[in-house]
């Protein structure tokens, strides 16, 4: 267990044991003056960039129904489709697992790379992976993965955690990317080149060297998949780097493990999430690389599938009706990068590998309320309504928080492992109640909360960007997110979803 | 084999869990509207072409424009200029296409390994298709196309696009067109290798090849 710049505690990996609740995380990270500067730097940039790519296409406001509708479609019969597409998959030469939890699915995995007598992986990032520990089972069993997505290469040579989802080392500034390559690589395998400097294509050209000699003699790779067809059993990964191409191409095994809920029903289906994902992610018309593949192909690619489908904790949150969206998400992660919390938090703080306002409703349902981590998750909120706004699959996040802060202060039903259990209150949450109830009121009476959101709307607008006078520092580091001139509401009651 | 029993339970619990659907519900019952645009836009062929190599270059492929003629000097030019010797050509690619170039041509037969490939300057392709409104070629495994790892290993990759027919305008076009190929792999193609993750900046160049040069080839004007 060591402590690095942000405070919170590590140990390169299985999770986030012992994290404290929110509030504590966040009030040690808010302190670090340098971690606070990356991440405005880095989410400011993004933010303007992804704004650009949305305005872009004039159906944006379709597509995003759309891509909510698609979803909802496939949950609410996820049982047929995920039959479906193991079907497809099966007929296609892949051979398919299911995992109840974590520690199943690392089994599974662990127990398939040992039949292939190998020692190494090398790995796709992958969102799934890291919720389950999975590196850290391996290295249990004396298998190393190795991670070579560039972000998850500089947490993993650097023994972090990582803190956002698209880009795991965004609390890493471009020097310390430098000195974690200069001082780390070497005992990784091939060092980082003489007086590397801080210039970003330099390090990716670093990064490049170490891992290309590990691509080319690897016999398994690991990912998980952004989206699973059941029509026709074709997995995709979305990525930049070309490093998924190298692992799931270069390797005689493929390994996926993917959650039940990435399953869309149909091929067509994709049109309009390769639309959604890039723009919202990396603010691109399209990624760099996306790769498709249906079971094993003659001559082509690994010569053994396998596919883990992973519930931990997903079919729990798909039996409450309120939560059940949070498993629309496609993990692009851009509600993290308007969340005025997460931007003074940090990504740490939320105590999962699913930070943010998606963190803050997905790790409670994933995990169960468990502890006073995830008691505290649905108050790392303000409930601006930002993530609503940006959510490509119209997730709801603060109607899911308001819900979930509800089940904390007055207990209530929740499936826990498949079993309906009432729980009790959480201890210390006598005073919200009080509170929570004033909050159920409000969405229990839409015209107040219209009237309240109105109002928080247009005082947005009045209030400057940067305070004059001795308050001037303060605000360079502290931004309100830049709020959109009409609330989602607005925009709805005006439009109906129709073109802007 | 992890046996039926975590199957059983998981599908169990989906099946519990969705209590609040009517029995009798179809997946098929809850309409999706798909009110959302097939292309953005009207455009000529020649505006499509257009927009494909702004596209291009805007996420930093090299772009040019060639007739069938021409096509072979320009790969040989291309090639010298960047000093490769060793080409792979896949199966299928039209042989008079790299008939002026100066360089050893390997063929992927018998299968090169990773390594071989890795010694290799350039990859020369086609395509399944290319989409304009976002820049992307889309490669199949098709005549001219090759296995994955041939257009991934090496450092430049040089692909031809057949812009009589092979151009479509956007991604529910291009996903219509590839629907009937869906069972081989496909790989999506958007600009050279880059990266996101220092600073969310995007730099070029990680680990595909990291010169993507494309070739918008047109007919013979006399053969239109």
């Amino acid at each position: 267990m060591s402590r690095d710049g942000t405070g919170v505690p590590h140990s390169g990996g299985a999770a986030y044991l012992g994290m404290p609740a929110f509030p504590r995380a966040a009030e040690t990270a808010t302190r670090d003056d340098r971690l606070r500067a990356n991440l405005r730097h880095a989410t400011h940039t993004i933010r303007a960039k992804r704004a650009r790519a949305v305005a872009e296409l004039d159906d944006w406001a379709r597509l995003r129904q759309a891509g909510a509708a698609i979803k909802d479609r496939t949950l609410r019969h996820l049982d047929h489709h995920l039959v479906r597409l193991e079907e497809a998959v099966t007929r296609a030469g892949g051979t398919v697992h299911w995992a109840a939890d974590a520690a199943e699915a690392n089994r599974i995995v662990t127990d398939l790379v040992r039949a292939t007598g190998e020692r190494e992986v090398v790995k796709v990032k992958s969102m799934a992976t890291q919720e389950i520990g999975l590196n850290e089972a391996l290295a249990e069993a004396g298998i190393r993965a190795y991670e070579t997505d560039l972000a998850e290469l500089i947490v993993q040579l650097g023994d972090d955690l990582p803190s956002h989802i698209l880009v795991p080392a965004i609390h890493r500034n471009r020097g310390e990317i430098r000195d974690i390559f200069r001082d780390r690589m070497a005992s990784w395998g091939r060092p980082a080149p003489e007086g590397l400097t801080d210039r970003p294509a330099e390090l990716a050209e670093a990064a490049r060297r170490h891992l290309r000699e590990k691509f080319l003699r690897a016999k398994v790779g690991l990912s998980g998949a952004n989206f699973m067809v059941a029509e026709t059993g074709t997995l995709v990964v979305v990525e930049s780097e070309g490093n998924g191409r190298m692992c799931l191409t270069l390797p005689e095994t493929l390994i996926s493990v993917v959650g039940i809920e990435k399953t869309v029903p149909t091929w067509r289906d994709l049109e309009v999430f390769l639309q959604l994902l890039p723009r919202s992610s990396t603010a691109e018309r399209m990624n760099p690389y996306t790769s498709m593949w249906t079971g094993t192909a003659d001559g082509d690619g690994p010569r053994v599938f396998h596919l883990v489908l992973l519930d931990n904790g997903r079919t729990d949150t798909l039996a409450d009706e309120v939560g059940r969206q949070a498993l629309r998400c496609i993990r692009c992660s851009a509600c993290l990068n308007v969340c005025p919390v997460y931007e003074r938090a940090g990504g740490h703080a939320y105590g999962s590998p699913y930070p943010g306002p998606i963190g803050a409703i997905l790790t409670p349902q994933l995990r169960g309320l468990a502890s006073p981590l995830e008691e505290s998750l649905p108050y790392a909120s303000s409930l601006c309504g930002a993530c609503f706004e940006v959510c490509p699959v119209a997730i709801d996040i603060p109607e899911v928080l308001v819900h979930l802060r509800e089940r904390v202060v007055e207990g209530g039903e929740v499936t826990i492992r498949g079993t309906r259990t009432t729980i009790k209150p959480a201890k210390r949450h006598t005073a919200e109640r009080a509170a929570m109830r004033a909050a159920r009121w409000t969405f229990d009476h839409p015209g107040a909360l219209r009237r309240g959101q109105w109002i928080l709307s247009r005082s947005r607008r009045l209030r400057p960007r940067r305070l004059p006078g001795p308050g001037r520092a303060w605000t360079d580091t502290r931004e309100l997110p830049a709020v959109p001139a009409e609330s989602f509401r607005d925009w709805w009651a005006r439009t109906r979803g129709g073109t802007a | 084999m992890n046996g039926g029993t975590s199957r059983e339970r998981i599908l169990g619990r989906v099946r519990r869990a969705l209590t609040d659907v009517p029995r009798d519900e179809r997946p098929e019952d809850r309409p999706v509207v798909r009110d959302y645009l097939r292309t953005h836009g009207e455009r000529t062929t020649s505006e499509s072409l257009d927009l494909l190599a702004e596209n291009l270059a805007d996420y930093r492929a090299l772009v040019h424009r060639v007739t069938a003629t021409d096509l072979s000097a320009l790969l040989a030019r291309l090639l010298a200029e960047r000093g490769a010797r060793r080409v792979v050509a896949p199966a299928g690619l039209p042989g008079e296409w790299l008939a002026d170039a100066a360089v050893d041509i390997l063929s992927d037969a018998p299968v090169l390994t990773a390594h071989e490939l890795d010694e290799v300057d350039s990859v020369v392709t086609g395509c399944a298709l290319a989409i304009a409104e976002t820049g992307t070629l889309v490669l199949g495994g098709g005549p001219g196309q090759g296995r994955r790892a041939l257009t991934l290993v090496p450092d430049h990759h040089l692909c031809v696009v057949r812009t009589v027919d092979q151009v479509v305008d956007s991604v529910p076009q291009a996903l219509e067109r590839l629907a009937p190929a869906a069972a081989r792999p496909l790989t999506w193609i958007s600009g050279p290798s880059a990266t996101s993750d220092i600073e969310l900046d995007r730099v070029e160049g990680v680990h595909g090849p990291r010169t993507l040069e494309v070739i918008l080839l047109a007919e013979d004007p006399r053969s239109v």
